[in-house]
């Protein structure tokens, strides 16, 4: 193996250090958002508080391999960025009227001794997804402060150039230092609204790996992976929360299908309606099947817990049992009343056809047709593909699977609609039986 | 804001396909095109020659030089590009990604220098 790269703090080293590094890796895994967070809770100095653990990390790979991995890393590393944060902090004092700062920061000096340091995260995920942080940097923010991604990598995930996500997150650290945002869980009265927005940006984060299928795409892969851990984090931390149960709940589901989406050693694409139960990871539906039990008692339904229950609606074809598809287009309808999004209408389209029949879905298809917001989702056009095809209309399916083949970007879902489009056009199809 | 949408390629990756995976490829071509008349953002676009069709000409001291072949040489040649008008770089960038020459190759993005710049 040649060098390595230590992912938090950049540095490349030699494989005699791979040991200490690995530790130090670990350490930055479970601890990295944590450190971040109790740095910068009180100065609300985000990048200075990475900044000061970049370096700290740096030492832990110089001083472990010698001196051996500390008995509590999180507090090893935690004094030393400390240490560093008011060293620098003390040299800006002549130039700025930090004094009070430098007084905040040594008044929490840590004790070694203490071996759990307080979980402030919570507060941490809250200031990423505050109202006055732009919507569109909240989920890359987060995955930069509560896990240490670097801005190349969420640029590559969120199909933005480095440059400029590396602007945006520079821009949103300076605005919740100077604005003020303060780094703490909001009062009960603002909670909810304030938690939609971290949940949001946590489903963002894991949508956006999601769409690497086939997890040939490492940094997508543990994109997903990544806010899974944050879902956890959240569920973990407001146990009394059902939408932050339910949001959990989804990702598991969809988790455990992720490996299904592929044949042929990832070269086609299988949809949900195709694909193999035996290969779902039974484990994972087990558990978001028992959160979402959880989070029903609470008795306050939301956007998440009805996806998740649409999610859990199809998988119980791992039993033998057939969808139940007017429970499905409920689903779609109590959430299309919740959200009004144009993405619910076209699934809940798709789930009439099963119930009503493909004349009714296309009335809800075609009354999109002139939503600006559809006009670039590839799968409004594939349904509205499909569902021609099945009609009376067939002559209009070519058009539209071929506007979403020009839409897709991934190789494998557009051999797929190629293809589909190819069977539904051939004259002798069995699903063309419908006439007008 | 204009940008250029270049893609490189290893021109040998199409030949070396079948009949019908070709026909299959330069079909996703056909669509993405059609996808950007569609949203009305295609200003123009193209597919090149390959390279070895190429002549490269330079004048230096009043001397024209014709050289046979492509400016650079490279495995992977610049096949084609669109031409596209769209309100920012992540636009842009959206659908470079969904340009089929993105999966089998490079599209790299170049923000056109309009004339009302200095």
């Amino acid at each position: 193996m040649g060098r390595w790269r230590c992912g938090p703090c950049g540095l490349s080293v030699s494989p005699e250090h791979q040991a200490a590094a690995r530790a130090a890796e670990s350490a930055a895994r479970r601890s990295y958002g944590k450190l971040v967070a109790l740095l910068a809770s009180r100065t609300r100095d985000i990048a200075g508080a990475e900044d000061a653990l970049a370096e700290a990390f740096a030492t832990a790979l110089a001083d472990w391999p010698r001196g051996g991995v500390p008995a509590n890393p999180e507090a090893w590393l935690l004094t030393v960025a400390r240490r560093r944060l008011i060293d620098v902090t003390r040299r800006r004092v002549q130039e700025e009227r930090t004094t009070a700062q430098l007084l905040l920061l040594s008044d929490e000096a840590v004790d070694p001794a203490r071996y759990e340091l307080p979980d402030v995260r919570l507060g941490l995920l809250f200031a990423c997804a505050h109202p006055a942080i732009d919507a569109a940097v909240r989920a890359p923010l987060m995955l930069q402060a509560v896990l240490g991604f670097d801005a190349a990598t969420i640029a590559s995930a969120f199909l933005v150039a480095p440059a400029t996500m590396g602007q945006r997150l520079v821009r949103a650290k300076r605005r919740i230092r100077e604005a003020g945002i303060a780094l703490h869980v909001p009062a009960i009265d603002e909670l909810q609204g304030r938690l939609d927005a971290v949940l949001d940006a946590i489903y963002a984060a894991y949508a956006e790996g999601w769409l690497n299928a086939d997890g040939t795409d490492e940094r997508r892969r543990n994109l997903a992976e990544e806010a899974l851990w944050l879902g956890r984090l959240v569920a973990a931390l407001l146990p009394g929360e059902p939408e932050a149960l339910g949001l959990l709940a989804l990702m598991l589901y969809t988790g455990a299908r992720r490996l299904a989406r592929r044949r042929d050693a990832g070269q086609d694409y299988v949809p949900l309606a195709e694909q193999d139960p035996r290969c779902w990871d039974a484990a994972q539906i087990d558990e978001a099947e028992a959160l979402l039990q959880q989070a029903g008692r609470a008795g306050r339904p939301g956007r998440f817990q009805l996806e998740a229950a649409v999610q859990s609606a199809h998988s119980v074809r791992r039993r033998g049992e057939a969808l139940d598809w007017h429970a499905i287009e409920q689903l779609y309808a109590a959430l299309a009343a919740l959200t009004a999004s144009p993405v619910v209408a076209v699934n809940h389209a798709v789930a009439l056809a099963q119930t009503h029949g493909v004349d009714a879905a296309l009335v809800e298809i075609d009354a999109l047709l002139g939503d600006d917001r559809l006009a670039g989702y590839q799968p409004y056009w594939a349904a509205r593909a499909e569902l021609l095809a099945r009609s009376a209309r067939r002559a209009e399916a070519p058009a539209a699977y071929q506007r979403a083949i020009g839409l897709e970007r991934d190789p494998a879902v557009r051999r797929f609609l190629q293809r589909r489009s190819e069977e539904t056009s051939a004259p002798d199809w069995p699903g063309a039986e419908r006439k007008a | 804001m204009e940008y250029l949408l270049m893609i490189h390629a290893d021109p040998a990756g199409l030949q070396r396909l079948r009949d019908a995976e070709r026909s299959t490829a330069l079909s996703a071509y056909t669509a993405y095109t059609e996808a950007l008349q569609q949203a009305g953002v295609l200003r123009g676009g193209n597919r090149l020659r390959t390279a070895d069709m190429a002549t490269t000409v330079r004048v230096r001291d009043g001397k024209t030089e014709l050289l046979d072949g492509p400016y650079a040489e490279t495995r992977e040649q610049l096949g084609g590009y669109y031409l596209i008008d769209v309100p920012d770089l992540d636009a842009a960038l959206a659908w470079a990604a969904r340009c089929p020459g993105a999966s089998h190759g490079a599209v790299e993005v170049r923000p056109v220098w309009s004339v009302c710049e200095s």
